[in-house]
């Protein structure tokens, strides 16, 4: 295959990457970021004890922490056609994705609300701040840096996911790799991908340490 | 100002507070003193009700706290400033950020509270700083920032847990100056728990000491140097050793300039001789206590004297 008609393919496949990547990441974010909180707030000893809810969020996300992404994807199809209509597809690659990191990045960003200080927060409710105001201007604010890290780390898994989500019709860089390189032995192919794959992914995470180490100011 | 009675609070089979009175007047300087785990940091927290007791009443400025929660609790709250060991301080936000924080807790407008930021900032000497991070400052300047949020809300009270033990003497003397200046000036009632007998010397008018949940001592600086046996004596003037057979604990507040020393030397048959001693001001007097050995015949009259001229006399 010559580079003029490798070209059209990887610039398709890097959009469709992109695509799915960036929507699933933005739904991740949306729930994942409430989740993560609630799992610190609702704990033993946070700002709202609730253990048994507490511990019914952790199964759960523990549950969709255990599953492999590729059995997750296919045990998951009826609620994908429940949500988009479809099982194949961008869109439809775009729900199992979302699930899968879902559960990951809550965990990533009740790791970096464990890390606030408990001082900073007491001193907050020593100066009237009730609950909400503390998430909202504590919690989240001191963690930012930590949950941008986190950020970047499931954009990172989330190209990773698209590979496999690519054998459900989403299309997309590794699903490039896969039909061609390996199913057509086309090497170029191959070889292509890959180093688009580790370029994104560098750029990514470049981007990422960038703007955690701006956030931080410790 | 505050006034806390029968405080009791339990973690699990470790008591904090085994019943704690506590009675600090509007205007002055207080401080608590005690061994580590005496309970002096759940005191001050139950004060603010970050910790709820388990039996007992805390009443601030006039308000029983204990009864209070959610939103009223938080309005108390926020006329109950708080300053911290380790600073307490937002990372994420500049000096002024920080001081504004508790005004937007308040809910006080944008223009009002940069007026009042530049006010307080000024207040605890960190003009010009204000575009800062946390970071980039020193611990004393860390502390004032934390003394300037702890003011944003015009509070009657000012709780302090060893605010100054991160820091260095020279530094802890200039919090401590910033601190005093606040409560003559402001008129601000200040509780502070130290471990640094120098920090009870130096700026407190009441003092209590503290150990396995109870209050020990408490009272006027000046009255519990006067009195026999005080522990609180002892901590701030360690004397070298224990006091030998014989010898004779002088423990004096007020005019230093009075000879007594020598007074007795002359009025009775007596000789004086200096084992050890510690003079100091406190409470905005002087005080001292003074180890002699008395030797003569006449001792015991020179050591009535002694008694009747307001000194407290120990013999050992
Ligand atoms: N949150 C807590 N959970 C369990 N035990 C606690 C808790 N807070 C305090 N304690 C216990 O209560 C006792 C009093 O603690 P507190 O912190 O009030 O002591 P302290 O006088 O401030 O000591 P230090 O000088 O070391 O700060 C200690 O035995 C401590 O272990
Ligand atoms: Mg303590």
């Amino acid at each position: 295959m010559t580079w003029e008609e490798m070209a059209p393919l990887l610039v398709e496949a890097t959009v469709e990457t992109a695509i799915m990547v960036g929507w699933s990441a933005l739904l991740t974010v949306l729930l994942g970021l409430p989740l993560g909180v609630a799992l610190v707030v609702f704990d033993r000893g946070g700002l709202r004890p609730l253990p048994a809810l507490k511990s019914v969020l952790g199964m759960v996300v523990n549950v969709g922490r255990s599953l492999p992404f590729i059995v997750l994807m296919i045990a998951i199809i009826p609620f994908t056609r429940l949500v988009v209509g479809t099982t194949i597809g961008t869109a439809a690659v775009v729900v199992p994705l979302t699930v899968g990191a879902v559960p990951f990045f809550a965990r990533l960003v009740e790791t970096s609300l464990r890390e606030v200080d408990r001082d900073v927060i007491q001193a907050a409710q020593a100066m009237g701040a009730g609950r909400a105001t503390v998430v909202a201007k504590v919690l989240l604010p001191e963690a930012l840096p930590g949950i941008v890290a986190g950020i970047t780390v499931t954009v990172v898994a989330l190209i990773g996911y698209t590979a496999m989500a690519g054998t459900i019709g989403g299309g997309g860089l590794g699903d490039l790799a896969i039909r061609y390189g390996y199913q057509r032995f086309e090497t170029g192919v191959m070889v292509a991908t890959v180093v688009l794959l580790v370029v994104i992914v560098q750029l990514m995470q470049s981007l990422g340490d960038y703007a955690a180490r701006r956030l931080s100011h410790k | 100002m505050i006034e806390v009675s029968g405080l009791r609070k339990a973690y699990g089979r470790t008591v904090a507070l085994d019943g704690v009175d506590l009675s600090v007047r509007e205007g002055e300087v207080y401080g608590v003193v005690g061994r580590s785990g005496a309970g002096k940091s759940t005191l001050l927290r139950c004060v603010n009700l970050l910790e709820r007791p388990d039996s007992g009443t805390v009443r601030v400025a006039g308000q029983e706290l204990t009864g209070l929660g959610g939103r009223d609790l938080n309005r108390a709250r926020r006329r109950i400033g708080m300053i911290h060991q380790h600073f307490a301080l937002l990372s994420s936000r500049t000096v002024a950020g920080n001081v504004a924080f508790p005004l937007e807790v308040m809910g006080v407008p944008r223009a009002e509270r940069r007026r009042r930021v530049a006010e307080l900032l000024e207040l605890v000497g960190l003009n010009g700083r204000e575009r800062d991070h946390p970071h980039q400052l020193s611990g004393g300047q860390k502390q004032r920032v934390g003394i300037a949020r702890a003011l944003a809300g015009k509070p009657a009270v000012l709780l302090s847990d060893e605010a100054t033990s991160a820091l260095d003497p020279a530094t802890t003397q200039s919090i401590l100056d910033l601190l005093k200046r606040l409560n003559t000036e402001l008129g601000l009632t200040i509780l502070l728990i130290t471990h640094e007998m120098d920090v009870i010397k130096s700026v407190c008018d009441s003092a209590a000491i503290m150990s396995g949940g109870r209050v020990e001592e408490s009272g006027a600086v000046a009255d519990l140097i006067r009195t026999p046996g005080s522990r609180l004596t002892r901590e701030i003037f360690p004397l070298p050793g224990p006091a030998p057979a014989g010898s004779v604990t002088l423990t004096f507040t007020g005019d230093p300039q009075r000879p007594l020393v020598s007074e007795v030397v002359r009025k009775f048959d007596v000789d004086v001789s200096i084992l050890g001693g510690a003079i100091e001001e406190i409470a905005g007097g002087s005080a001292g206590r003074l180890r002699v050995a008395l030797i003569g015949d006449e001792a015991p009259a020179a050591l009535d004297y002694l008694r009747e001229s307001g000194l407290l006399v120990e013999v050992s």
